[in-house]
């Protein structure tokens, strides 16, 4: 089991507020990423949870039991850092141990765990290197080999594939997803990666200056952004958002509209405007419309579309894909 | 490409580099060549370098006179217990300062190294009344505590230097994996800082070994280390210089045997944090 409640957390340094007020329920078995930009809190957050920090106010609840004033150890969950944070000193048999021997396992159940651990993770070929001698992705693996054989309430992931390249971090987000729908533990896991946020995600929680924007699937998010910054935050590239009278004429303080539903054509459409900068991508190209009165809006086309820099073209937004904010940004 | 530099230059660096380097040694040279010549020959105008009549009877003569052995065995009593000692007081101060650090760590790290600005003979008066009260006086117990004391600064500073190197995300890690503090310290910490604790415990060993302030007023006989030993050849009778350098040779070469030994260590302690 490991259900987590939040009921009112606060969490201040100093004179600092990082977290003003937060309640939030996560079920068993459930994957849920805490997304937003640098400093919003995310990870203050994950570390009020994971114990390495004191709430200022308010409970934490695991299982129903209150945890607020108990030690990291004492709650029964499992951390991966960004940094791997692997004992150097150890080999990665002794770091994927070391859990169960603080706990005072007996030495075949460490061997059964660790084993099973390794070949889970595919080390049990590296069991007697150090840290220094394996590659990134093989450390994180290592790290989440240490998280996983105490078999923990939750598994708390900071941030784990932000020091991976590009393709290796696409390759781990899948071992972590593969983890989960095997383990079926609770994962609550930060990033500031939407994409990350949106393909591993059961819930995903946005966070901005350490208040609570929106909770929900990606889908729901992606479709009904609760205010423009979730709408801003969620999808790549970002929303388009246009303010003045073109909103007005919609009831709205800030209209927006995503990049993948703007149709552009040569004649006809909703806007008219120029070409600036065009992104071939293969699969699709970014094209950067410069529209009088209203900006520039990005606009997510085939690959094979015509439009060149300098070229009219005409824009407009598909059907029912328009997303209305009245002036505190709140969807209407 | 590497920058060439001329074989003049090179002779010349290399020249100069022996001529510091024995500039440095010349001392410590002069008194092992003296502690093997008779009394007369020590003191010879002009000096003899090597054309002397080799003896040994100044080492018998030091030996009988005092015994060196008990003077040894107090100075590796007082050196190694104190920097033990301090060690165990300094570990748990410098993991509190490097990473739960408060508003005023810093100035009680500042005030530490403070108290190593004081002249020593300052506190010299109520120092020895304490003592004499306490019945300290000449005792191993007296003369490792106020060692210990007087380098404690130096031990805290150096570790907190060493324990600030290391990421505290991984003694959080071991916080997440169920360890204890004192297994966070025992598993973790103490492993990772071995390096900096070894060149800690070298260095002050040796500057433990070497005080010669406090130990020439505490102690006179029972506790006295080597340092007495070398300062109880200069009597008011005068200076018998062949036998207090056989004296001071029997003192130093320990010390230099295992600084000799231990130099990459030493070096790495004493350079720590200055170059990443």
């Amino acid at each position: 089991m490991g259900a987590i409640k939040l009921e009112h957390v606060k969490k201040s340094f100093g004179g600092v507020t990082v977290i003003p007020d937060i309640s939030l329920d996560i079920e068993d078995g459930e994957f849920v990423v805490f997304v937003g930009p640098s400093g919003c809190g995310k990870s203050t957050l994950l570390r009020l949870i994971a114990g390495l920090e004191d709430v200022s106010g308010g409970k934490i609840l695991i299982d129903g039991e209150d945890v607020s004033k108990a030690a990291p150890a004492q709650r029964k969950l499992s951390m991966v850092f960004q940094s791997y944070a692997l004992y150097p000193h150890m080999n990665v048999r002794g770091n994927i141990a070391f859990p169960l021997k603080m706990e005072g396992a007996s030495k075949e159940t460490i061997d059964k765990a660790v084993a099973n651990a390794a070949a889970i993770l595919n080390l049990t070929d590296y069991l007697d290197r150090k840290p220094r001698q394996l590659s990134g992705g093989q450390r994180q693996r290592v790290a989440i080999g240490r998280a996983i054989v105490r078999q923990p309430k939750a598994f708390l992931f900071d941030e784990p594939l932000s020091n991976l390249d590009a393709a290796l971090r696409v390759a781990m987000r899948l071992e972590i997803s593969e983890l989960h729908n095997k383990l079926k533990t609770t994962m609550i896991y930060v990033t500031h990666d939407q994409v990350e946020a949106m393909t591993m995600a059961d819930k995903i929680v946005v966070l901005n200056a350490g208040r609570i924007e929106q909770v929900g699937t990606p889908l729901d998010l992606y479709t009904k952004p609760a205010n423009t910054f979730v709408a801003g935050f969620i999808g790549s590239p970002k929303m388009n958002f246009i303010e003045g009278a073109e909103a007005q004429k919609h009831g709205a303080a800030t209209i927006g509209v995503r990049p993948e539903h703007l149709t552009v054509a040569e004649s006809g459409g909703v806007w008219t405007g120029v070409v600036g900068v065009s992104e071939h991508l293969g699969s699709d190209t970014f094209l950067h419309v410069k529209v009088d009165g209203v900006g520039t809006l990005t606009v997510r086309a085939s690959g094979d579309v015509p439009f060149r820099h300098g070229e009219t073209v005409s824009l407009s937004p598909a059907e029912g894909r328009l997303y209305k904010f009245d002036a505190q940004g709140q969807a209407v | 490409m590497a920058r060439q530099i001329s074989f003049r230059r090179k002779l010349g660096f290399t020249f100069l580099a022996w001529a510091i380097g024995l500039i440095i040694f010349f001392p410590i040279l002069w008194t092992v060549l003296t502690s093997f010549k008779p009394e007369g020959q020590a003191i010879a105008i002009p000096p003899r370098f090597f054309d002397f009549d080799w003896t040994l009877e100044n080492y018998e003569t030091v030996q009988s006179r005092s015994n060196y052995f008990r003077h040894f065995s107090n100075s590796v009593i007082s050196a190694v217990g104190s920097t033990l000692l301090g060690l165990l007081i300094a570990v748990p101060a410098a993991w509190a300062m490097a990473f739960s650090p408060t508003k005023r760590t810093k100035d009680v790290l500042m005030w530490m190294l403070s108290t190593k600005m004081l002249p020593a003979v300052g506190v010299l008066v109520p120092i020895y009344l304490i003592f004499r009260d306490l019945r300290l006086l000449d005792s191993h117990i007296g003369l490792i505590f106020v060692l210990t004391m007087i380098n404690l600064p130096i031990i805290v500073w150096m570790l907190f230097t060493y324990f600030k190197e290391i990421p505290v995300d991984i003694l959080e890690a071991a916080r997440m994996d169920g360890a204890n503090l004192r297994q966070e310290v025992i598993y973790v910490l103490t492993p990772m800082a071995i390096p900096g604790i070894a060149s800690t415990l070298l260095l002050n060993v040796i500057l433990a070994w070497n005080e010669a302030f406090w130990t020439l007023n505490l102690t006179t006989t029972n506790a006295a280390p080597l340092t007495t030993f070398i300062a109880s050849y200069s009597s008011p009778e005068g200076l018998f210089w062949a036998k207090l350098s056989a004296a001071s040779t029997l003192a130093i070469a320990p010390i230099l045997i295992m600084g000799w030994f231990s130099q990459k260590q030493l070096v790495r302690g004493l350079t720590f944090g200055a170059v990443k």
